[in-house]
């Protein structure tokens, strides 16, 4: 649809452009004022560093810091993957009957309501290694908001294209792959975009809990370290890759539902009034 | 009720598609939504169910349908394969009053459903989808998607998704009540030259006078509170519904009579 006239096509482009300047511009102001603000005021490097000395810690400790991040996008990543199996899977269980639902429902929201510090330590207990518990712990965070979002769009499916499948002797299989789990769609994105956000969440808060050294660990560990030896511009430095991490989740997830909603779905459109 | 004999089976030409024998249905709620109707469709009809909301109309095309189930009384599809859960196979489709389409399909793909249910290959199916989209006047637009196209050209497709089966009977359950008066003339020929052409049996549920007047070859009337039949006739046969019919002495009269019967069956109730 867009594209096919040079019009609509450089009208599409100029609006690129705008959206990926105007946030750069902003972004470049805010790091002027906090260099000039750290210049002017003559802050001692270790309670704020300036932005300068946070790039050169960064280039500094990049091999440090860079196993660290992959250590904690690893987890991130992978209790993301399985907390979307898991949600998926079990939000399908659960509509299968409302008493299923009744019996189980609660439960999902009790671990979730359950703040995910207070049950870390009963998990790093429990886990074989510390790594798992970071995962077990990520997952948990991530799943529900999956789990949640996709139980209200199996359930919010056209009644009518429901008896259509009835009067087309749809059987249960078919009705939920062939409708419910399309139909769902929107609201899956919806929980994969705030699960990313919240796993990244989570595999830092566990990690602080955990509080684990040693080779194989994490950025949230690096950043705590990083604190006790007042390491400040290292500190900035190991959050800046936090940052960029979460930044690069949301991207990947925005992307994926683009991807799969942009050619049906009303989110996905421009309004052509 | 007293079950009729099986006994005039030579003096039927035609096996009626479907036969409701003193139906009722009520729902969970306590409502009373349809009592004793009995109603037998035979192939090559076009029968209009017409009455004020609230007279079951709809709830009686669900019940030929095969939805949702009789309260008391027998519904039956004589000249159907009855599968096993108690449903006649394939012969029977549907057109809701929405075009109901699934938005992430293709209009080919919202057509392919039916046959995609019965396990037949998209490759199998293809002629059968694009002979049906061709019936319908959308050949060039199968790789579209529903929000792409105007409501008369999503009512089409939900058509054409119900002709893909090739049904024996069409049940269309008001289609065309949410579209203007031009687009809905228009496919109301449509469906006249698609009744005439294929030799089906229509079920047409209206609220529109005109519109059963138009189209059918016989009108049901119905009162509302609970839902019954007021009334049963056939209009006299019209060889050619062209435009000029719109205008012909013989259209006034029917829909005279059918505007007086249905007066009639609002009449009827305390307003």
């Amino acid at each position: 649809m867009a594209s096919t006239n040079p019009a609509t096509a450089q009208a599409w482009r100029n609006d690129l452009i705008l959206r990926i300047c105007v946030p750069i511009l902003v972004l470049a102001v805010l790091i002027g004022i906090w260099a000039l603000g750290v210049w002017a005021s003559e802050v001692p490097q270790y309670i704020l560093p300036g932005p300068w000395a946070v790039a050169k810690a960064l280039v500094n400790d990049w091999h440090t810091l860079f196993p660290a991040l992959l250590v904690t996008a690893k987890i991130t990543i992978v209790s993301l993957l399985l907390a979307l199996v898991g949600g998926v899977a079990i939000a399908v269980f659960l509509v299968q009957s409302r008493w299923i639902e009744l019996a189980f429902y609660p439960i999902a929201v009790i671990l979730q309501v359950t703040p995910i510090v207070a049950i870390s330590p009963l998990i790093l207990i429990y886990a074989p290694t510390t790594q798992v518990a970071l995962l077990i712990c990520a997952f948990l965070v991530a799943f529900f908001p999956i789990l949640s979002n996709m139980v209200t769009g199996l359930k919010s499916v056209d009644h009518n294209l429901l008896n259509l499948f009835e009067l087309y002797g749809a059987s249960p299989l078919q009705t939920l792959w062939y409708l419910k789990i399309p139909a769902a769609q929107p609201y899956f994105m919806t929980g994969l975009r705030i699960g990313g956000g919240l796993a990244l969440i989570a595999a830092v808060v566990a990690e602080f809990a955990a509080g684990s050294a040693g080779a194989g660990s994490g950025l949230a560990f690096r950043l705590l370290e990083a604190q006790f030896r007042m390491n400040i511009p290292r500190l900035f430095a190991a959050l800046l890759m936090l940052s960029v991490l979460g930044v690069l989740i949301f991207a990947a997830t925005s992307f994926v539902s683009w991807l799969v909603l942009h050619r049906w779905h009303e989110s996905s459109l421009k309004r052509e009034n | 009720m007293v079950q009729p004999q099986h006994a005039p089976q030579a003096a039927q030409c035609k096996k009626p598609l479907v036969t409701m024998r003193s139906v009722s249905k009520s729902f969970s709620s306590g409502t009373l939504a349809l009592t004793d109707m009995s109603l037998s469709v035979e192939p090559g009809e076009f029968v209009s169910l017409l009455g004020p909301s609230g007279c079951g109309k709809s709830t009686a095309l669900r019940i030929i349908a095969g939805l949702g189930g009789t309260s008391s009384g027998v519904i039956d599809w004589p000249s159907s394969i009855i599968n096993a859960r108690g449903l006649p196979e394939g012969d029977i489709s549907f057109v809701f009053q929405e075009p109901t389409l699934m938005p992430w399909q293709t209009v080919f793909g919202n057509v392919y459903l039916p046959l995609r249910l019965r396990g037949m290959p998209r490759a199998a199916a293809a002629p059968l989808i694009r002979e049906a989209l061709q019936t319908v006047g959308l050949a060039d637009v199968e790789g579209a998607y529903p929000r792409e196209l105007s409501g008369g050209m999503k009512m089409r497709v939900s058509i054409a998704r119900a002709l893909v089966t090739k049904p024996k009977l069409l049940l269309m359950d008001e289609p065309f009540a949410a579209l203007d008066e031009i687009t809905r003339q228009k496919l109301n020929d449509d469906v006249l030259t698609l009744w005439a052409s294929r030799g089906i049996a229509v079920i047409f549920v209206t609220h529109s006078v005109f519109e059963a007047a138009y189209l059918s070859t016989r009108v049901v009337v119905m009162k509302a509170r609970p839902g019954r039949v007021h009334a049963d006739f056939p209009l006299d046969p019209v060889e050619d519904k062209t435009a000029s019919y719109r205008t012909s002495e013989t259209y006034r009269l029917a829909c005279e009579k059918v505007s007086r019967s249905l007066i009639e069956a609002i009449g009827g109730e305390d307003h």
